[in-house]
């Protein structure tokens, strides 16, 4: 196929526009440096917390997210078109008020914290458990989005198929459906666990910021800034890096050979 | 001389050209000269209130004038006026920051101190705690949190904490003092340290705990003209009405110290 020039002209600006910040951070990085800042004590622990509260937000997200994913795409009921708005809803906060509403809801004085605190002993605010509810918030949507335009897209017939051959509901989400949804899932989750990763604004307020508990990569790139700028570069290039072998690797592992609809039939 | 200026104010001022040809460093004593136009001005957060009471008495003496602001870190403002934003004044709360935009070269002039603030611990309103002096922020039963030794309000406090020979555990360093007031505000937190314009900021949704002088600190606000200010004679204008009586009295409503 010949590509239309107009299309190659602007989808190569859109290329350049995505490529040259990174250019500008990796033109600026202080090279010799570079691997000082890395092995650092702080960057280490934060990366490691980075990554174990993004996982976590991932797996939550899938739990939660792909049910209420089939739900809004299979199940009719009144208010439905306000239930998907309010499931993506964190998708448009600003963040931070994000970790505000938070707050009030999960705090040591929200509507359900404080019942939390009395009767369990739990604050999820300036603990580990904290940053993940954080991250969870902004990041399900972008899973469950995904996933219902997949589920949606699915034909029907395929379901019903299987459960007029006796198939339990649950024996036909697991063998049919989920297949056929596979490469949306995990599209989807990637997404989130992105979104998890470079999370600031709600993990900085509603968790705060203290190495090794709530002190994730981004919050550490965002302080260094102040002091010491060539540091914040390194780390968000770290931070870009781990995206970026994940996005690649996983695109073509898994979302290479994308099944259609067409294909299933 | 100072007569010929007027005079060729007056008359650049037909011609719609600019009054600078009277040589930046001697702006016309009278306001009406040339002080016109849009002045953008970057101001440290902890100023928003203050400032912006003042852009607005600024516009009310100066008529044709219109004063905008960009309120964010003192940090994030030089990083952003040294990459070329356009700035015609500066004015930050840590001399710190105020170097940093010095050494690159893009102040017009010195820098001048237009306000001084101190230290205050920041509670719940009626201080329920019963927080009375910086030692007990030491209590284990307290959730104190602090700004990050890296802005100006987290190396204020730590300056206070070692003065008073006090060690805290907080848990939270916090990237601006907004963090701070908004986590005990919303009862999240005990007690924090903060300016004291960002305790009577808040209102009655906190109260504040006097730190004694003998383990205060002060923080100084400097203010200056940026070198490729597009409005340089309005913008001098403005820096000198914030320094004034009018700017002051302002300020010291705020609770600023005078400089």
């Amino acid at each position: 196929m010949r590509l239309p020039l107009p299309v190659l002209v602007l989808a190569s600006i859109a290329v350049l526009f995505f490529a040259l910040p990174l250019a500008g951070l990796v033109w600026r990085a202080p090279w010799s440096h570079a691997w000082e800042y890395l092995t650092d004590d702080a960057t280490v622990t934060a990366l490691r917390l980075s990554l174990i509260c993004s996982l976590w937000a991932t797996v939550l997200s899938v739990v939660f997210g792909v049910p209420l994913a089939w739900v809004l795409a299979r199940v009719e009921f009144r208010g439905r078109s306000v239930v998907r708005a309010l499931c993506t809803l964190s998708m448009v906060l600003p963040p931070v008020v994000g970790g505000v509403a938070l707050f009030f809801a999960l705090g040591r004085r929200g509507i359900v914290g404080q019942y939390l605190d009395q009767w369990f002993g739990i604050r999820l605010p300036f603990s580990t458990a904290g940053v993940v509810v954080a991250q969870t918030f902004v990041a399900m949507p972008f899973l469950v989005i995904t996933v219902e335009a997949a589920l949606r897209q699915l034909d029907l017939r395929f379901d019903d198929a299987s459960r007029t051959l006796g198939a339990s509901r649950w024996y036909t989400f697991r063998r049919v459906t989920l297949p056929a949804i596979r490469p949306a899932l995990a599209a989807g989750a990637v997404l989130a666990w992105a979104r998890a990763l470079g999370e600031f604004g709600a993990t900085i307020t509603f968790a705060g910021n203290f190495p090794g508990t709530t002190q994730t990569l981004p919050l550490q790139v965002y302080l260094s800034l102040e002091t010491n700028p060539e540091q914040a570069i390194v780390l968000a290039l770290l931070l870009i890096a781990i995206s970026f072998a994940v996005l690649v690797g996983l695109r073509d592992r898994w979302f290479g050979r994308g099944v259609s609809p067409g294909e299933v039939a | 001389m100072l007569l010929r200026c007027i005079v060729v104010g007056g008359a650049a001022l037909v011609l719609t050209m600019s009054v600078s040809s009277c040589g930046s460093d001697s702006p016309p004593p009278s306001a009406a000269g040339g002080v016109t136009g849009t002045i953008v001005v970057f101001a440290a957060s902890s100023l928003t209130d203050s400032f912006t009471e003042i852009g607005a008495a600024f516009e009310a003496t100066h008529p044709g004038t219109s004063v905008s602001f960009n309120f964010a870190g003192s940090g994030d403002l030089a990083t952003q006026i040294i990459q070329g934003a356009p700035a015609d004044v500066f004015a930050s709360a840590a001399e710190s920051s105020m170097t940093t935009l010095v050494d690159a070269g893009q102040n017009a002039g010195a820098p001048v101190v237009i306000a001084r603030n101190t230290f205050e611990i920041i509670v719940e309103p009626g201080n329920p705690t019963a927080i009375v002096s910086v030692a007990d922020l030491a209590r284990p039963d307290l959730v104190v949190v602090l700004c990050a030794e890296s802005v100006p309000c987290g190396a204020g406090a730590a300056a206070v904490l070692a003065k008073a020979g006090v060690a805290v555990t907080p848990k939270s360093y916090e990237e601006k003092a907004k963090g701070v007031v908004t986590k005990v505000t919303a009862g999240e937190a005990d007690a924090g340290i903060v300016f004291v314009t960002d305790v009577r900021a808040a209102g009655t949704s906190a109260t504040g705990v006097e730190i004694p002088t003998d383990v205060n600190v002060i923080s100084r606000y400097p203010i200056v003209v940026t070198n490729e200010a597009p409005n340089p004679v309005a913008a001098r204008a403005f820096t000198d009405f914030v320094a004034g009586l009018q700017g002051q009295a302002v300020l010291a409503s705020y609770g600023f110290l005078a400089p």
